[in-house]
């Protein structure tokens, strides 16, 4: 007992305004088991009656210590936790992590696994943002909204089941291309979803964009300016609320999202409303991609033919010596990516995910590290939360679709 | 490299003494951490790096100086250009200034590094732990810092492992 540190109230004293301490405001907690704050976050809340003076964020409840973690094992197996970051969106953390790997160790992903990645990526981030839709709309009232949104996402679950055997930590993602190539079953199964969705996403339009106490809850709700955006390094549907058409898709392609002709879904207001809309819309703007992309599926390899990092088919074990090598070697000691660091960045349902990643030439990484978008996000909150009432923080919370096990790592 | 790049770079040569690596088309600026600051507002005012991606570190250890390397990705909204700046830092008592004040949003991100790798940013105006928990000892990302685990237990050692288990609180 006698190494625990007791952590003095002088330490936390520049938290709050001399207010709090003559009594005039009010501290109050926030979770960390609330059920409006998706996950384990806890708020330290100065209020002034109901206005909310000041957040204190308070975050580390899903801390896992995934990066320590991975540094003691190889590429593969690291990868595996790479998934349960940011749990809405696996596709997503398997493809920046495969990314990263993938301009370390210069390997070139062939055309079908590329456009194969874009569509599991594109329906994982409908299948996030139908979550946000339905998580958020619940924290304001709108129960309904919930029970539909997890309807659809099971359509996109049932569609990583159909590919990978999993519903959401799927790893089917590896570096080099993809696990296997997809069945035959898949192309028809992600038509089914392409013509459910538009009449499904209007099903949400009726409910919410003409109902009286969602505009009320939400236009003119947690504004943040351009600059404070700027200033905090947010990106995702939060800059894109206040007007900056800045996605990374668009920006700085990768997997060959220039081919696609999609649009970036803006608004000027930088509210929770606006919010709302660009996600509504980035929805649509996902199903035109997965449309173009499954139109065009080249036929082809899945994975690349650098046997350095990609395993050899099993059928080739049997006969060929030197597969049996490397199958071996990749199996046992892990991939030797040469020494460097590199940082890729790709737009997740939230904003910028990166990832940095060192080698030192062995078979593990000798650093990787998540550059997460919830982690800013929710740094800024404060800023949008600032007199506001205290009913609407909730809305302010869901409206920057916060995932903890995003934040904590 | 772009132009841009290309002229960024050779501008913060001839005024600090930097060293530029560049690996797979990323440009890193190693700084002293003397001149971080100076590099820093030089970035944001006069070249445009708008936003601090991300500030984290890297242990080298057993090496005595240098142990630490920590790093900034710097992006460039204007321009959609990234940069990296490095700065090596001894191994005892890391101490580095805060780039809090030129970008905002590194005040998180510093804390974390001050969390799992126990450099301590000066002026920093809320430097405590955010991931672990405030009374943790140690700082985990730190190479020396063992990884735990708990042994698996056997009919055969079962009793052994029980006796050695050390039970949280007792």
């Amino acid at each position: 007992m006698s190494d625990i540190r007791e952590v003095s109230v002088d330490e936390l004293r520049h938290l709050v305004s001399d207010r709090a301490l003559s009594g005039e405001t009010m501290l109050l907690n926030m979770g960390p088991q609330h059920p409006s704050t998706h996950g384990v976050l806890r708020l330290l809340l100065e209020l002034d009656g109901e206005i909310v003076v000041n957040v204190v964020p308070d975050i580390g409840f899903l801390h896992t210590g995934v990066e320590k973690n991975m540094e003691s094992k190889t590429y593969q197996k690291a990868e595996v936790m790479v998934d349960r970051l940011d749990y809405m969106n696996t596709v997503g953390n398997n493809l920046v992590y495969c990314l990263a790997f993938e301009k370390l160790a210069e390997l070139d992903v062939p055309p079908r696994a590329q456009a194969i990645r874009v569509i599991l990526a594109e329906i994982q981030r409908i299948s996030s943002h139908l979550l946000w839709l339905g998580t958020s709309a619940m924290d304001i009232g709108a129960m309904s909204t919930f029970l539909y949104g997890m309807r659809e996402r099971e359509m996109a679950m049932d569609i990583f089941e159909l590919v990978s055997g999993q519903r959401m930590m799927t790893t089917f993602i590896r570096p080099g291309g993809i696990w296997r190539d997809v069945p035959v079953e898949f192309e028809a199964a992600v038509r089914g979803f392409l013509k459910e969705m538009p009449r499904r996403i209007q099903e949400y339009e009726d409910l919410l964009l003409t109902n009286e106490i969602w505009l009320d809850r939400t236009k003119g709700i947690g504004v943040i300016t351009q600059e404070e955006c700027l200033q905090y390094s947010l990106s995702g549907p939060v800059l894109r609320a206040t007007g900056l058409a800045h996605d990374l898709r668009k920006k700085q392609p990768y997997m060959g999202y220039d081919q696609y002709d999609f649009r970036i879904p803006t608004r000027t207001e930088g509210d929770v409303f606006a919010r709302y809309r660009v996600r509504v819309e980035e929805m649509t703007e996902s199903l035109k991609i997965i449309e173009q992309a499954l139109n065009k599926l080249p036929v082809g390899p899945v994975k690349s033919n650098n046997r350095k990092y990609v395993p050899p088919p099993r059928a080739e074990l049997g006969v060929n010596m030197e597969a049996m090598i490397h199958h071996f070697k990749i199996w046992t000691e892990g991939f030797k990516p040469p020494v460097g660091h590199v940082y890729t960045a790709a737009e997740s349902p939230r904003g910028e995910l990166g990832v940095y990643m060192e080698s030192d030439g062995s078979g593990k990484p000798y650093r990787v590290h998540y550059v997460t978008p919830t982690f800013a996000n929710l740094q800024a909150m404060p800023i949008m939360s600032r007199n506001q009432y205290i009913a609407d923080l909730i809305g302010v919370i869901g409206s920057i679709d916060i995932v903890l096990g995003d934040a904590d790592r | 490299m772009s132009e841009r790049l290309q002229n960024v770079i050779e501008k913060m040569h001839s005024e600090f003494e930097i060293e530029v690596e560049t690996f797979r088309g990323e440009n890193t600026l190693f700084v002293k951490a003397a001149d971080l600051l100076n590099v820093m507002q030089a970035l944001r005012d006069q070249h445009e790096f708008t936003q601090c991606m991300d500030v984290t570190a890297v242990d080298y250890y057993p090496a005595e100086t240098g142990r630490f390397h920590v790093v900034y990705q710097l992006y460039s909204m204007p321009h959609n250009d990234r940069i990296q700046v490095r700065v090596r830092l001894d191994g005892n008592a890391p101490t580095i200034e805060s780039v809090q004040g030129i970008y905002p949003g590194a005040n998180w991100r510093e804390r974390e590094v001050y969390d799992l790798f126990g450099i301590i940013f000066n002026n920093h105006p809320d430097l405590r732990r955010i991931v672990m928990p405030q009374d943790w000892v140690g700082h985990p990302l730190r190479k020396d810092y063992p990884l735990g685990y708990e042994e698996v237990q056997f009919t055969f050692n079962f009793d052994e492992i029980m006796k050695n288990k050390p039970h949280p609180r007792d």
